[in-house]
């Protein structure tokens, strides 16, 4: 059965997709956007700390569905195990409208200067693709403000020395400091650090509508109970909706892209709610679907031309599968840190993201978010017995007596970390699935140990009694800051996209997610989707010249 | 319009039956096949009454009552009988076989089942365990720690034990009664 003809399909409703969407479709182009998951309210998600987007040990609640679709991991020793959505090997984002943002914890960071431009900064490191992005910061520059405005950020930055250039501050002021912010922001200063408080996708004051952030422990993760906390599914994706020129089905699981004889995309091919195959066909076709399904999409889309998969002509679809290599420390205190004022994490601070001698980079390092008692039952410091009461009495003493912070180390790509189509395993709807294997670079983790000594050094000046750190290892990384795998660049030999995010080899298809980052930041990643999405829409709208004609 | 979220208490049947209409063949449900069916004669969802007994003695070797309750008070055993039937249903054969183990070592080395032995010989047998079937020692006790820590509607943390021990103050979503200016 084939749908009205529109000028633009797009797969996935998530960060980049839910922005692109608004672009078109206040542009005048009819756009229908494609979603796998369900549109979630936050009346449908009642509170849950077992079953939620950070612990899923009863499921991945946000989506997708647990037993429809898996996904095969190959370990270090080429063992494969097929791995459903709550296993924490699946690399998991939520599947919903909004993606991710439905239930993240909001950070809303700029990239630095030197975050494109870590090969020129860095120069070649040894067994990675480390790569400057095509585009500088200049270029991004706009559309940060542009998302700050339009979608909402509370924060300030003016603290921060290292921040790149803006002109416009933060449209709101950040929530005043809990207790933990506190104690981190004397000791910070102290150390000679540079503390300022986190910029969010929260609003802290009513902003365009919806009301401000009620400061509840149940935050990331979660769905927002007052809609204060900002995402795609309650700004671009309803202003998409109101133009009247948007079409969003969710349930809908797209299984390729329609190539003609040349080529050329004429639509994809989906199954619906109901599970019966759908043809859209559009004038474009923009692929939003996240790092690893996105990439899934392309390999699965096979066609004379590209019998390795679409855009695959030099085999960099799907490799340089890169997230966050979160590093870091606890620390614990004689006294109460514990407020039980959300949403925790405040205060940040960009001292150790560049500079960082024999190293490649870095990372922002922040305080964590609330821990809800599972959660710290599960992040036991390595002296205290795993069982047994001395455990419990740990639990007891401490749960309102730790500090966390952490910081998302900006990974050092490798060409085999990748998203692969298995040969034998598929979903429930018979589409081959992602097939993920390979690991992080040893300097990584390297950059990591240095993050956690510095996080160790903050806690302690703070007054903690005794700190650990926990620094990930070598094992894929990925999951909800998930990048990487479909390149942005000049050159078609190395790269999937070129720097307007446009496939190198058909002009009518595009990728706009964090798929298409070269290297991922030293920092949570929404804001820089959203602004490259916005971006990358203006582009391709001022190549646009109606109906089957893009420059 | 905003789809309605199954409710977490009924999803594993509407899952099934929606694989089942798509006609679907997931490699992942092949591991339901040769299972036992898991309904047992007694109280319990999946467990035999002997079998409850030694999770129940397992639990709260974990986590010990003392002047706060412990695992057995806060019914963890329940919460793990629970999710067998749920979301954990490919964990049965490794509960079946690994509390199977747990009373045999038991036998071998002090002469009577889990249950009954006094605490300081069921932490002894843990330890074998712990070093001998370690993937079933770290399921248990990971199992144990969510359905004592974990939200009371999962069929744990009694009364909210657990949460009331680190004084964690009542209602969960703190700030939604001064947000409402109740």
């Amino acid at each position: 059965m084939t749908l009205r003809h529109v000028n633009a399909v797009i797969v996935g409703a998530g960060a980049g997709g839910g922005m692109v969407a608004k672009e078109l479709a206040t542009a005048g182009l009819s756009v229908v956007l494609l979603e796998r998951g369900k549109w979630y309210s936050a009346a449908d998600c009642r509170k849950d700390d077992l079953y939620n987007q950070r612990t899923s040990v009863l499921g991945a609640k946000f989506g997708p569905d647990e037993e429809r679709n898996p996904r095969v991991l190959v370990d270090a020793r080429g063992r494969e195990t097929i791995v459903p959505p709550s296993d924490g090997a699946y690399s998991n984002n939520a599947a919903c409208v909004g993606g991710g943002t439905f239930s993240y914890g909001a950070q809303a960071w700029r990239y630095l200067e030197k975050d494109f431009r870590m090969r020129s900064t860095y120069g070649a490191v040894e067994g990675s693709t480390l790569e400057d992005w095509p585009i500088g910061y200049q270029d991004l520059e706009p559309f940060y403000e542009k998302v700050e405005w339009e979608m909402g950020v509370s924060g300030d930055d003016t603290g921060n020395i290292f921040k790149a250039p803006r002109r416009k501050p933060l449209p709101m002021p950040p929530l005043p400091p809990g207790k933990e912010h506190q104690i981190l922001q004397p000791a910070a200063s102290r150390l000679g650090l540079h503390p300022f408080h986190i910029p969010m996708l929260r609003n802290s004051v009513p902003y365009n509508g919806r009301r401000s952030c009620m400061r509840c422990r149940w935050c990331v993760g979660f769905a927002c109970e007052v809609n204060a906390r900002t995402g795609t599914h309650n700004t671009v994706i309803p202003t998409a909706l109101a133009t009247g020129n948007c079409e969003l089905r969710t349930g809908c699981m797209t299984r390729e892209i329609l190539l003609d004889s040349a080529g050329k995309a004429t639509g994809v091919a989906y199954f619906d709610a109901d599970n019966r195959l759908q043809r859209q066909t559009a004038d474009l076709v923009i692929v939003s679907a996240g790092a690893v399904e996105s990439a899934r999409l392309l390999l699965n889309t096979r066609h004379r031309l590209f019998p390795n998969g679409l855009g695959n002509r030099h085999d960099w679809v799907g490799r340089n599968l890169q997230g966050h290599s979160y590093s870091g420390a606890n620390g614990l205190f004689d006294h109460d840190t514990f407020d039980d004022v959300g949403p925790g994490a405040s205060i940040a601070i960009c001292d150790y993201n560049h500079g960082n001698p024999g190293l490649a980079g870095g990372g922002m390092l922040a305080n964590e978010f609330i821990r809800l008692p599972y959660h710290f039952a599960t992040a036991m410091p390595p002296w205290v017995p795993r069982w047994g009461l001395e455990q419990k009495e740990f639990i007891r003493n401490y749960y309102k007596r730790t500090v966390v912070i952490f910081g998302p180390v900006q990974e050092i790509p490798v060409f085999d970390a990748r998203v692969q189509v298995d040969p034998k395993v598929k979903d429930a709807w018979g589409i081959p699935v992602a097939r993920l294997s390979g690991g992080r670079h040893p300097h990584t983790v390297e950059i990591g140990r240095f993050l956690a000594g510095k996080a160790e050094a903050w806690l302690k000046e703070a007054g903690a009694m005794r700190t650990w750190t926990r620094i990930p290892g070598r094992s894929l990384s990925g999951g909800q800051h998930q990048a990487g795998t479909c390149r942005m660049g000049n050159d078609p030999q190395s790269s999937v996209v070129n720097r307007d995010c446009q496939l190198h080899d058909v002009d009518n298809i595009y990728v706009i997610d964090a798929s298409v980052h070269v290297t991922n930041g030293g920092f949570n990643p929404a804001l820089t989707i959203l602004a490259n999405a916005a971006r990358a829409s203006a582009n391709l709208l001022r190549a646009w010249k109606g109906s089957k004609a893009i420059a | 319009m905003p789809s309605v979220c199954t409710g977490f208490w009924r999803a594993p049947e509407v899952r099934r039956r929606t694989i089942l209409a798509a006609g679907a063949s997931v490699a992942v449900a092949g591991s339901l096949i040769g299972l036992t069916r898991g309904r047992a004669a007694g109280p319990w969802r999946f467990f035999t009454p002997p079998e409850a007994r030694t999770v129940d003695a397992i639990c709260e070797q974990f986590i010990p009552g003392d002047r706060d309750p412990g695992a057995k008070f806060a019914g963890v055993v329940n919460y793990i009988d629970i999710q067998l039937t749920r979301a954990f249903r490919k964990h049965r054969q490794a509960y079946r076989k690994g509390l199977a183990e747990v009373d045999s070592a038991s036998l071998a080395k002090f002469g009577k089942p889990f249950a009954d032995l006094p605490p300081d010989r069921q932490s002894d047998v843990l330890r074998g365990i712990e070093a001998n079937s370690k993937a079933f020692f770290e399921l248990i006790l990971a199992h144990t720690c969510q359905g004592f820590y974990g939200d009371p509607r999962h069929g744990g943390n009694r009364h909210m034990v657990s949460w009331k021990m680190v004084g964690l103050p009542y209602p969960p979503v703190r700030g939604r009664q001064h947000y409402e200016g109740a």
